[in-house]
């Protein structure tokens, strides 16, 4: 978009970022947890995107392209390594719910089943 | 700066809503002879008459259908999760809808404005997202529904579209890595160029379906696709003889028509990008007339006339060959009863995504020996590692599995398989008495 | 506005009470940071963003809010607490410090605002990131295949445990 400055985009990956802490700091569901994580990953995201977007145009040459994808890259790299992470960590709480019938995060002090 | 800076000029929104328009009405107009077609085609197959009172052959039954339930009595259940019960039907209908703008209909210098609708480089990669976003109405439906029944059908539907998608994907992956494009009109563009990449068999056309590759993957994307849009026998989340009516069980007038037109958009769509990216999109027969006619110039005016009706009635040959897939899908639901849960999700994970797996390697290979030894060799290659993974396959795999158990094969039980052994007492000794 | 909605969807990802509701506007945020991502110029990652999250992520986890629902155990409600306010507060604090620290400098005054008016060539397309990702990034691209791997027999053997 024409004439939005960078720091809006930072701006606004800050903004979800910290509603994203704050999810994990009062909720107490473990699934809503993950969700915010999720939030957290994806305002990271938008960051780097906003980066790899508008830093570019101070690198000279050829390494301009390489800036530009490297952020792009970084996304892909998180997206895939939030997709493994959910799939394990869906798995502990259905087991942990299994186990306990409980999803409560505050009972879940116990490390041995 | 890219499309949708196009999109949003001032001078470019009012195209884009003609775009928009021309694409969604034609796909609300076919709705109605969709269902007609579909009731009548299972009448035939069914040895029944079916609905020939309204309009001239029953044409106009679809109408009268859907106004009667439109103006049932709309009923919304006590304890329903309001929202999500609202928002359910809108994410149901909507998706088909705009699945297909990135589909082109005929040649850009005859159907400018809609070829496609918006040329996204990415068409496949939105496809398979704004289908993804489909799931959410069903699952919806089903969880706000506060019923047992709606709520089994919500969670079966997320099953089954997550491990179809990730099949659908690969198919389309396949075909994607052999055209070296994600975009629909580079797609079809390829499917024009000369069969096999055979420039002495230039007078056919390279669709997708001819290759063996290709062949593969229009076979794993016509499962997926009809399991994509919960046709029989895929068609659990609204198995009625288990789940009563599945997700959308507690859905009356409206809402429910929306269900119900939601489900033949979708089959619509998915037929259309079938025919896109498996049967030459747009281009009526495989053949390339102008080449056609350097061969053999006897043929000359009928090259020309087919030429000419193929660019310029392009739409048409689409449409038909969506026709084709709805034939496809009625004859299979008239053919096949509905799988069982763990079938489905045999049939999904162990062996659809396999195949598709082993095609995309199939096509890399396909792809790297053209570029070393040329087009030829390369598909006599592709075809004999073909042969020789059937052979594997059918030699290895299967054997090992007829081998075992029948019943031990079953990876997902969702209910118990054989019945509890019934145990027959044995006849009670008499009781020797002193009666007799 | 696309930034204003996404802020407001994912305060609802907080603090809506059902689970069912805030991963539905987890679902709204991950739509609109791909609209956002479409602002970037950036196609690919945001249909892969849609595909990924909206498609599979968030329908993975209504899968099991559901399941865990069937059981109709009151384990999603949850408890209220004085506390939590105060670490709501302190949350919004500290990301005041860091925007006040980050965002500031790159204010209107800055260079950075300017938008570029080209992109880098080919930037977002397709084809540049499967080069990329496939020369320069080749290592990190194996990593992640094995990290995914793992990850699927991870998750096979936490569901395979109810079996025994």
């Amino acid at each position: 978009m024409n004439g939005v400055p960078m720091a809006a985009y930072l701006l606004l990956g800050l903004v979800l970022f910290t509603i994203g802490v704050v999810g994990v700091v009062i909720r107490r569901s473990p699934i809503v947890i993950f969700m915010c994580i999720e939030l957290m990953l994806n305002a990271v995201n938008l960051t780097t995107l906003a980066f790899a977007r508008y830093l570019p145009q101070f690198v000279a040459g050829r390494e301009r392209g390489h800036t530009a994808v490297a952020g792009e890259m970084i996304v892909i790299f998180i997206m895939a390594v939030a997709a493994a992470e959910v799939a394990v960590g869906l798995g502990i709480i259905m087991a942990i719910f299994r186990l306990r019938d409980s999803t409560d995060i505050d009972q879940m002090n116990v490390l041995r089943g | 700066m890219g499309w949708i800076h196009d999109v949003l000029a001032a001078k470019g929104v009012f195209a884009a809503l003609i775009r928009a328009v021309l694409w969604a009405v034609p796909i609300l107009l076919l709705l109605i002879p969709a269902i007609w077609f579909e009731r009548r085609l299972l009448a035939w197959m069914q040895d029944r008459r079916g609905p020939n009172r309204v309009g001239p052959f029953g044409l106009l039954q679809p109408i009268a259908d859907i106004t009667k339930l439109l103006f049932k009595e709309e009923v919304i259940p006590d304890g329903v999760d309001r929202f999500t019960y609202v928002l359910a039907p809108v994410l149901a209908l909507m998706p088909p809808i705009i699945l297909g703008a990135g589909i082109p209909f005929g040649a850009y210098g005859v159907y400018k404005l809609l070829t496609p609708v918006s040329d996204l480089s990415v068409g496949v990669l939105y496809v398979l997202g704004i289908s993804s976003i489909g799931v959410y109405g069903l699952v919806l439906a089903g969880y706000s529904g506060n019923n047992k029944y709606s709520l089994m059908g919500g969670l079966r539907a997320s099953a089954q579209l997550i491990s179809y998608e990730l099949a659908m994907g690969m198919s389309l992956a396949c075909i994607v890595l052999a055209t070296g494009s994600l975009n629909f009109t580079s797609i079809v563009r390829s499917q024009e160029q000369p069969l096999w990449g055979i420039s002495s068999l230039s007078w056919l056309q390279n669709w997708n379906v001819f290759t063996p590759f290709g062949f593969l993957a229009a076979i794993v994307f016509v499962v997926c696709m009809f399991a994509e849009t919960n046709r029989p026998p895929f068609d659990l989340p609204e198995a009625e003889n288990e789940l009563i009516a599945g997700y959308h069980t507690e859905y009356s007038s409206a809402k429910f028509v929306s269900f119900l037109m939601g489900e033949y958009f979708a089959m619509l769509v998915y037929g259309t990008v079938f025919a896109t990216v498996f049967l030459g999109g747009y281009n009526l027969l495989p053949f390339n007339w102008d080449t056609v006619e350097a061969h053999v110039p006897a043929l000359g005016g009928l090259c020309h006339f087919m030429a000419w009706i193929s660019n310029n009635l392009a739409p048409l040959w689409l449409i038909g060959k969506v026709a084709a897939t709805l034939f496809a899908y009625i004859w299979v639901r008239a053919t096949l009863p509905r799988l069982r849960y763990d079938q489905l999700m045999n049939l999904g994970w162990r062996t659809l995504l396999p195949l598709a797996v082993a095609d995309l390697v199939l096509v890399a290979i396909w792809v790297l020996a053209v570029s070393t030894y040329g087009a030829g060799w390369g598909m006599v290659i592709a075809v004999v590692l073909m042969l020789v993974g059937l052979v594997v396959y059918v030699n290895i795999v299967s054997v090992g599995r007829r081998k075992s158990d029948p019943l031990a094969s079953r990876s997902v039980t969702m209910v118990s398989i054989a019945p509890e052994r019934v145990v027959i007492p044995e006849p009670a000794e008499v009781q020797p008495s002193g009666a007799g | 506005m696309v930034a204003i909605l996404s802020v407001l969807s994912a305060l609802g990802v907080v603090f809506f009470k059902n689970a069912v509701r805030s991963a539905l506007s987890l679902v709204a945020t991950f739509a609109l940071l791909s609209v956002l991502y479409l602002t970037l110029d950036a196609q690919l990652l945001a249909w892969t963003q849609l595909v990924v999250y909206a498609g599979a992520i968030m329908v993975l986890f209504l899968f099991v809010i559901m399941v865990l629902n069937l059981s109709k155990q009151p384990a999603l409600i949850e408890r209220r607490d004085p506390k939590l306010m105060l670490a709501t507060l302190l949350g919004f604090g500290f990301a005041g410090i860091i925007g006040v620290q980050v965002v500031t400098p790159l204010l209107p005054p800055s260079e950075i605002v300017k938008d570029p008016v080209l992109a880098p060539n080919g930037f977002g397309q397709p084809q540049a990131i499967g080069m990329a990702l496939f020369t320069d990034y080749g290592y990190p691209f194996e990593a992640i295949s094995v990290l995914l791997l793992v990850g699927i027999v991870g998750s096979i053997l936490l569901a395979k445990r109810r079996l025994r």
